[in-house]
């Protein structure tokens, strides 16, 4: 509304004429909306960082640059994508192999239909559980991989190529619901991987209690045809800095779970002090095996896996993050060390409307 | 005898210094006594936006807050959010509001 104010403003010192800026503020009174026009510049989003992970005695380093755009066109359509650039340096004993790769991990065009109705079309990140829509972006996990269940549900490439609904069912003071429900087509082009499948997720979330339970549906429809089932649990007290996350899926061959809970020592100066800014976090997660599937993407024989980790938030959206695992299997117990350095950024793509 | 004299005046002429910032220290911590304590004020609770809880119970339970951005592109921001986190209409608002007061 304020840049609503400010645009009228500098209208008027450049002569535009009297009825544009009466019908202007006559419009911005009935339909607010109108006024927010001015402020959907496109945007240019994203993260970069430094990976280092030695994985059962073996280095390797990995430069990445996620970049996401966003560009809204009028009033109902958001163009979105992200993609993911890295170079990977892997030590093979006398020397590093080299390799890189450069994807698009989707790009969708959103339309927002009504209130509680989004259509999705495009290449989309695939709706199952929460990990892969919400925690993948590399600029906010905190662990650098992630969970070993991840391929179960999302269709192994994580993303779908067709359409999806999505939206809010009900959105109350004291609860509220979403779902989202999707086709996806199989594409063998490698900017969009995907699976013939279809599935969805509905969640419930208790704003007073902070709490979100969900599940989740998939079906592979293609080769070997398979139903994948999950839950997930997230809860975050409010004003205690700690955030507990989970979930479990369950795919015709094997299953697992995760969970993952953080902390935040706010209780000294708050989120932006020096002790505020420490973010230990632990994740235990567990798979369980009952049928030989190398396609599934989950490991072979049961694994169990602890990770500890320690996020430091600095200024300028520059996160430090180290982290100590610890995998037992009866292929072989290992360790995995990692660390990383990211940054996030965020910009107009251009200059805004005056 | 002469030297004792003044030793003596030495000796008080200390004590009469250590006396003086004795009574420097004690005077304020006097005048703080004698004040009628003040009846604790208890602190005005702050109640959250409409929009601060969206943002609080939607965007920031998966990432941290932006430490700031153009006001241009929050309605983008907002939009790219309603999709992701499936917000409603009215929670889209009031977010906008919160980004835009």
């Amino acid at each position: 509304m304020c840049l609503g104010i400010v645009g009228l403003m500098q209208s008027v010192k450049c002569w535009i004429p009297i009825h544009r800026v009466l019908c202007y503020l006559v419009l911005t009174a009935l339909f607010p909306g109108i006024a927010l026009l001015a402020q959907t510049t496109p945007i240019i989003s994203g993260g970069g960082g430094m990976f280092v992970s030695r994985n059962g005695g073996q280095n390797s380093y990995f430069p990445v640059i996620s970049p996401l755009a966003a560009v809204p066109l009028g009033d109902h359509v958001l163009v979105e994508t992200r993609a993911t650039l890295l170079e990977s340096f892997t030590a093979n004993g006398h020397g590093y192999d080299m390799s890189h790769y450069a994807a698009l991990t989707y790009l969708q065009g959103d339309f927002l239909v009504s209130p509680h109705l989004t259509v999705v079309a495009g290449s989309y990140l695939t709706p199952f559980g929460t990990y892969n829509e919400r925690l993948t972006p590399i600029w906010i996990s905190n662990f650098q991989n992630g969970p070993l269940i991840l391929p179960l549900g999302t269709m192994s490439s994580g993303t779908g190529t067709g359409g999806m609904v999505r939206g809010s069912v009900v959105s109350h003071s004291s609860f509220s619901i979403d779902y989202a429900a999707y086709f996806s087509a199989r594409s063998g082009n490698e900017q969009f991987l995907s699976q013939r499948s279809s599935g969805g997720r509905v969640s419930v979330y208790l704003p007073k209690q902070r709490l979100e339970v969900g599940t989740s549906y998939g079906r592979l429809l293609q080769g070997q045809q398979a139903n994948f089932q999950g839950v997930h649990l997230w809860w975050e007290p409010a004003n205690t800095g700690v955030r507990f996350r989970s979930e479990y899926a369950h795919g015709a061959h094997s299953s697992g779970y995760w969970f993952e809970a953080e902390m935040r020592p706010i209780f000294w100066g708050g989120e932006n002090s020096w002790v505020g800014r420490f973010q230990p976090a632990f994740r235990m997660q567990q798979t369980f095996r009952n049928k030989p599937d190398p396609s599934d993407g989950l490991p072979g024989v049961n694994t169990r896996l602890a990770d500890f980790g320690l996020v430091y938030n600095l200024p300028h959206e520059v996160r430090l993050r180290a982290s100590y695992s610890r995998q037992f299997s009866t292929a072989g117990d290992k360790n995995i060390w990692a660390a990383n350095m990211t940054y996030r950024f965020l910009f107009p793509a251009w200059k805004g409307k005056k | 005898m002469e030297g004792e004299e003044v030793m003596h005046a030495r000796r008080n002429r200390v004590l009469a210094f250590l006396f003086a910032i004795a009574i420097a220290i004690a005077l304020p911590c006097f005048a703080q006594q004698q004040q009628p304590a003040a009846p604790a004020k208890p602190k005005p609770k702050r109640t959250p936006s409409a929009g601060e809880l969206v943002f609080q119970q939607n965007c920031s339970r998966c990432h941290n807050a932006p430490q700031g951005f153009s006001p241009r592109i929050s309605g983008t921001i907002v939009r790219h959010m309603r999709v992701r986190a499936s917000l409603s209409k009215k929670d889209e608002e009031a977010l906008l509001r919160f980004f835009n007061p």
